[in-house]
């Protein structure tokens, strides 16, 4: 195999060129965002901060970097305990219908999401959830708990539940067991959890463009609305903004999964 | 333990599987029963010609995902660990940008004035302006690059499942390398191939953000029915029966792949 016949090379080209098709995009943004013309133009002619500078003065795309932070930290805050709850029920009950939940909270991913929107949409509508904080962190809420319940049943899987059981047979409760003993050595999985579901909070688009509105517009639906006129650079200097946001946590979130086997 | 379960359990109900419900429930029951919304779904032109379109795009960008996809997981599969590591890590980067973002950056790309137009003529290989994007080879082009991630990932589970020795076993029994991966390693890594194209082909059937972005209205996918059917229309009862058509889609094909290989596998990779 060390020997490069033509078919290997072919698979290095081809291999190649699709990294490069899957990385340009995430990478072209920055200097775009750095550019000091109006109007797109590549190479970009100077330097510049003006659309950083234009953001960070814009009241509107403050007040929706709020809306987007908070209901971010509210959706790990809420999530995150529910998730690992049902993580460690699912991965320590006999019970039959445990599967059927298992599956039940990975419904988020399965259904269409354009589809979840429209039907919290309705649901909202009748109890007047439309455009209000709850609403949407309660949306996030959902959707971010399949990825804390993965991530934290990825970690049950390593962990050995006759711990807990001597813990028990010690004397503590199933409560102070589960703390002492049982967390500690899932707490990687735990905040990579809470990490994952805070990105998805963060990026979440579709079902803000349905259920949000008035003041409390997260930045991505202000982001949706700006792209469907016109292309202005401030949106790339806030992409930026988001993807290295996103990649110090998932930076964060894999040292972590590492520091624990 | 089911005290455990029941909060988080409560939060799917109510806002995933009530709102759904509610959806049928709607689709089908407007002052009385009717099945009017089906039938306009399932006779008028626009409808079905747009779930026509969704299916070809789903299928072309499936092809075109595994095509791309294939060669990506093979290499990474073969390779020692750090590299592999690292083309994965270059295969799961764009996963953590959020898709609005890396539609913009198509735009960004692919637009009259963009880069890759102002590259091609700076190099004189055009003189005007290719129509990259609004119409559907750029929902194609960047929907096949949020979704390569979903292809590689459960290729590159399955290959690392093959053993290496029966590739040695192939080649020591005379047949050349590209013998031994049509006959050997191809079939072995359809499983992955199976995980990967379902994944792909049924998030590509909800798709919104890249068609309705980089379609140029004309590319209407089944998703874009149902949300202008909702945001300029008011048609709820037609969105509706759209929305319960397209997740009956999806949920058939869960099911009929599930009875080939778990649905673990199709999901398992995130």
């Amino acid at each position: 195999m060390t020997r490069l016949s033509p078919a290997r090379i072919a698979l290095y080209v081809i291999s190649a060129l699709v990294l490069v098709y899957l990385i340009l995009p995430v990478l072209i943004i920055a200097p775009i965002s750095f550019s000091s013309a109006r109007f797109l133009t590549f190479p970009p002619p100077s330097f510049s901060t003006r659309w950083y500078q234009q953001y960070f003065s814009n009241s509107a795309w403050m007040q929706a970097t709020r809306v987007t932070l908070t209901v971010a930290l509210l959706t790990v805050v809420i999530a995150t305990p529910l998730g690992v709850a049902a993580a460690y029920a699912i991965s320590q009950s006999k019970l039959r219908i445990m599967r059927v939940i298992h599956i039940a909270l990975l419904l988020p991913l399965v259904v269409p999401i354009i589809i979840t929107a429209i039907g919290i949409f309705f649901v909202y509508a009748k109890v007047g959830l439309v455009a209000t904080m709850p609403g949407l962190v309660l949306a996030n809420v959902m959707l971010g708990l399949p990825y804390v319940v993965i991530s934290v049943l990825a970690g049950m899987q390593s962990f050995d539940p006759a711990q807990e059981m001597v813990a028990r047979s010690l004397g503590m409760n199933r409560l102070r067991s589960f703390f002492a003993v049982t967390l500690p050595q899932i707490k990687s999985s735990v905040i990579a959890g809470g990490i994952f579901a805070f990105i998805s909070a963060m990026d979440e688009t579709i079902v803000a463009l349905f259920i949000s509105g008035g003041q409390y517009q997260p930045l991505t639906k202000r982001m949706f609305t700006a792209l469907r006129d016109e292309i202005d650079p401030t949106i790339a200097a806030i992409s930026t903004l988001m993807t290295a946001a996103s990649f110090m946590l998932v930076l964060l979130a894999s040292t972590r999964q590492k520091g624990s086997g | 333990m089911l005290a455990l379960v029941s909060p988080a359990l409560l939060v799917i109900l109510l806002l995933i599987v009530l709102p759904v419900g509610w959806l049928a429930w709607q689709s089908i029951y407007h002052d009385g029963f009717t099945l009017e919304n089906y039938r306009r779904v399932f006779t008028e032109d626009i409808y079905w010609r747009s779930f026509a379109l969704t299916f070809e795009i789903s299928l072309a960008v499936t092809i075109i995902a595994l095509l791309l996809g294939y060669p990506v997981a093979y290499l990474a599969n073969s390779l020692p660990k750090g590299w592999s590591i690292l083309i994965l890590s270059l295969v799961v980067l764009p996963f953590w940008t959020s898709v609005l973002v890396r539609a913009y950056a198509w735009l960004a790309l692919l637009q009259r004035t963009g880069v890759i137009n102002q590259f091609l003529r700076y190099l004189d290989v055009i003189s005007e302006p290719l129509a990259l994007v609004h119409n559907t080879f750029g929902t194609v082009v960047a929907t096949v690059h949020i979704l390569l991630p979903f292809m590689v990932l459960p290729l590159y589970a399955t290959m690392q499942k093959i053993p290496g020795d029966l590739m040695l076993a192939g080649a020591s029994l005379g047949a050349s390398p590209s013998l031994t991966f049509v006959r050997v390693f191809l079939p072995l890594s359809l499983p992955g191939v199976l995980a990967g194209c379902t994944m792909v082909f049924v998030l590509c059937l909800g798709f919104y953000i890249t068609p309705e972005l980089l379609g140029g209205g004309r590319t209407v996918m089944v998703s874009m029915l149902v949300s202008r059917n909702v945001e300029l229309y008011n048609q709820f009862g037609a969105a509706s029966a759209v929305a319960v058509v397209l997740l009956a889609s999806v949920l058939l094909i869960f099911f009929v792949v599930s009875r080939v290989i778990s649905l673990d596998r199709i999901l398992g990779q995130k």
